[in-house]
């Protein structure tokens, strides 16, 4: 993570105990409330924008918040939306994000985005109020021990009930979440130590001595990597969302041209390398190209980036890339070996991995092994990458019934989009397509659940995007199940100025559900069918119910609703919703339910199993290996 | 399966515990055993945890360990350069006719009497596990009423102590 991320001081070493002459000269404190303690330390930390939701335990915070002037408060209309918000906006700016809650229900709301951003690596910093500390313990009113809650889902939580201790606690939570692996803090302070007098004064001294986030890559390990590049025949370069973290997206185009080697970017790290590169296979994984993932399969050597052999990408792990040295790079020296072990271990930021190792190959380019010699070398290799995305080139059909194609929508959507566009999605099968036909050139574009899989996730991150990035139009491409999960927060886009779309690819079922259902349990469709009650023909083909209508009830939320129903409207449709910028637009694109995601590689088995579509098994001339 | 002692330096604050205890539990690692107390300095505590893991999860459980902010240093402690106790107290069913086996028993382990009743001794022993797992078995026979065991703890051998430097870095930032 670059520094620019955060506002948090350095830790500084504090002056010798004993309080001796050299102390430097403390900054003048000030009288001020717990809670004023707080709103000004976010405001020295550099936060502009907090999501939250006042309540009992919070509200003192919440009475100097209305006059600050640099703090920027957005009333969300659930607390699981502000914490979704506030990862959108992290990941659209690279800044923290910060959302609010009050204790009990308030804090527990928060829990869902906590574990979401923990699991995609997203700095957050969630604070929420908690009953006084002379109660704590006695199961008051609205009271939960959300530290010990969220302490599985987070990088680290603190419980504050003396309010001189509000500044110190707050540079810290935000120079842990912004450092090192990015993740979420959470800051539980008591009602009491919010009302109490103290003092304030800033910065304060950083006080964690076992806190040391990650130390510059190792030159011998660097030196390593290069020799396993130069003598490399199929290198896949397989990069991670460590990588878009650490803003190493021309340290990375820089790298992918020296070696010509070719490249993966998994659904984190979409848009850090340009899918338009010719060197660019896709995405990898259980519905990666049949390129990206059979790339990695035959590859030599896997030279990972920032990157943690999830098991959406490995496929059965024992039976990944068998054929692959492997070179893991991360900032997270606990990801190094965890599942896959590296022959060379580098643990480092990925913008100085990149650029150590860039200078590292010019020597050995310098030597001769790279150049000329790497890319005679690597053609026999570009040949059979070639021959793959030619044969299984990602695509689709359309229904025959000329009703609306999911997959030819978003492709449409992202043709017509301005340039800059900001996309966000939920889970299931539209985020897989959004994935697919989407094109990603530039880092901080796709915002997705990608560890935790969190439906729900895309109006309100879309909502934290524009916040973040006012001047960008967003796009949220979001399914009817994860639509009906979070779309209150629609209600907050339309009142605070964030005319965000919505494209609603709605196949009246939960569509990912549903598919699996249609090829692992003989077509059974129990409980995924949305757009009927349970009484309906789940493999009828009717329209089903319109309830809810989801044009009225954006409507009802102060957003523009459009519904799009046929191909023949459907670029009039989407250019009608690029040209509404005063208000949020929602637009139902009704859609063929039994359209589905290919490739795909069966869940637990081998990716060598990937399917270019049902039934169709690609031929990658295993004879020849 | 094989067992580990790790010694895991940790700021002495509230929670702290709690956070290694629930790492364990959600990474799937198992403990063996687990002892707590303070150090030489007060702002410091260490843990003396027995886990039982094989060699590339052991590195799992110290990289992971590792991670949390609370957590200073950790060393593994090997059975052949360190001095490793634990403590039991056992209550040992005794009459006029067992008693003076039961204290011969306790002679011969070291070990002490530190309550005596009419049909029961109270033993208390310290030392490695090996050694109290056999005065239990010498013991076993009498009727065992009762027993109570400590975490292991461990040190290492020599005059190199492991908190030295953690404690340098906790004055640096203190």
């Amino acid at each position: 993570m670059t520094e620019q991320a955060t506002g948090a001081p350095k830790p500084q070493p504090r002056a010798p105990r004993g309080g001796t002459p050299q102390q430097p000269a403390a900054p003048a404190a000030e009288h001020v409330t717990g809670a004023q303690a707080l709103i000004r330390s976010l405001e020295a930390v550099g936060a502009d924008t907090v999501f939250g939701i006042p309540g009992g335990a919070i509200l003192p915070a919440y009475d100097p918040m209305i006059d600050s002037t640099a703090v920027r408060h957005i009333l969300v209309r659930h607390e699981q939306g502000a914490g979704h918000a506030a990862t959108g906006y992290a990941q659209a700016t690279g800044k923290v994000g910060v959302c609010m809650a009050t204790s009990g229900p308030g804090a527990t709301n928060l829990v869902t985005p906590i574990a979401d951003a923990y699991m995609d690596s997203v700095p957050l910093v969630a604070i929420t109020g908690q009953v006084a500390s002379s109660v704590i313990g006695t199961d008051a009113f609205q009271e939960a021990d959300i530290c010990g809650i969220t302490t599985p889902v987070t990088k680290h939580n603190f419980l504050v009930t003396d309010p001189a201790d509000i500044p110190r606690t707050i540079a810290e939570a935000f120079h842990i979440a912004a450092t090192g692996r990015p993740g979420p803090v959470l800051v539980d302070i008591s009602k009491d130590a919010l009302q109490a007098r103290t003092t304030f004064s800033w910065p304060p001294a950083i006080d964690l001595p076992g806190y040391r986030p990650a130390s510059r890559p190792h030159a011998k390990q660097i030196r390593e990597a290069a020799r396993l590049i130069a003598d490399a025949k199929r290198p896949v370069l397989y990069v991670g969302g460590g990588v878009l973290k650490a803003g190493a997206a021309p340290e990375l185009l820089a790298l992918a041209e020296l070696t010509g080697a070719p490249v993966t970017t998994t659904l984190m790290a979409l848009g850090v390398f340009p899918d338009s590169h010719p060197q660019h296979l896709g995405m990898p994984g259980m519905h990666g190209s049949v390129a990206a993932v059979t790339a990695l399969q035959k590859s030599d050597l896997l030279i990972t980036l920032g990157a943690r052999f999830d098991d959406r990408v490995t496929g059965r792990s024992d039976t990944f890339a068998p054929h692959a040295k492997v070179i893991h790079a991360d900032i997270d020296p606990a990801e190094i070996g965890k599942i896959r072990t590296a022959d060379v271990p580098i643990v480092g930021d990925a913008k100085d991995v990149l650029t150590d190792l860039a200078a590292a190959l010019r020597a050995e380019a310098e030597a001769g092994h790279l150049g000329e010699a790497a890319a005679a070398r690597y053609r026999e290799w570009w040949q059979q990458l070639d021959r793959w995305r030619e044969t299984y080139p990602l695509g689709y059909d359309l229904p025959q019934d000329g009703s609306l194609s999911p997959q030819q929508v978003i492709e449409r959507i992202g043709t017509l989009a301005p340039e800059n566009t900001i996309y966000t999605a939920g889970v299931g099968q539209h985020q897989m397509w959004a994935a697919h036909f989407l094109t990603f050139d530039r880092p901080g574009t796709w915002l997705n659940s990608g560890g935790a899989g969190t439906m729900g996730y895309a109006v309100p991150a879309a909502l934290g995007a524009k916040a973040g990035r006012p001047d960008a139009t967003v796009w949220a491409i979001d399914g009817d199940g994860c639509f009906q999960m979070t779309n209150q927060e629609l209600t907050t886009a339309a009142l605070n100025g964030a005319p965000i779309k919505v494209a609603i690819i709605n196949n009246g079922a939960l569509g990912m559900v549903r598919q699996w259902q249609t090829l692992f349990y003989n077509q059974r469709y129990s409980n995924t069918v949305l757009r009927d009650g349970p009484d309906a023909d789940p493999t009828a083909t009717s329209q089903g119910t319109r309830i809810p209508d989801f044009v009225k009830l954006a409507e009802a939320m102060g957003c523009v609703g459009l519904r799009c129903e046929n191909p023949e409207q459907l670029d009039a449709v989407i250019e009608k919703a690029n040209s509404i910028n005063d208000r949020p637009v929602v637009v139902d694109f009704i859609v063929h339910e039994d359209a589905m995601v290919w490739p795909m590689v069966p869940a637990g088995t081998s990716n060598d199993e990937v399917m270019a579509a049902r039934g169709v098994r690609p031929d990658f001339g295993d004879a020849n290996d | 399966m094989s067992k580990h002692t790790l010694s895991v330096l940790v700021e002495n604050k509230p929670g702290v515990l709690s956070r290694i205890t629930a790492l364990f539990s959600r990474r799937g690692f198992n403990i063996d055993s687990l002892a707590v107390g303070t150090t030489e300095h007060p702002e410091v505590s260490r843990i003396t945890i027995v886990v039982n893991v094989e060699a590339l999860p052991l590195e799992q459980v110290t990289k992971q360990l590792n991670k949390l902010v609370n957590v200073l240093k950790i060393v593994e402690l090997d059975s052949a350069s360190a001095v490793t106790r634990e403590l039991v107290l056992v209550k040992v069913r005794a009459d006029n006719d067992t008693r003076s086996q039961i204290v011969e028993i306790v002679q011969l382990f070291r070990a002490k009497t530190v309550d005596v009743a009419p049909e029961a001794v109270t033993i208390e022993a310290t030392g490695s596990s090996d050694k109290l797992e056999a005065m239990l078995r010498m013991l076993e026979p009498f009727g065992i009423k009762e027993l109570v065991q400590s975490g292991t703890i461990a040190i290492g051998r020599g005059a190199r102590s492991i908190t030295d430097r953690s404690l340098r870095a906790l004055e640096r930032s203190a």
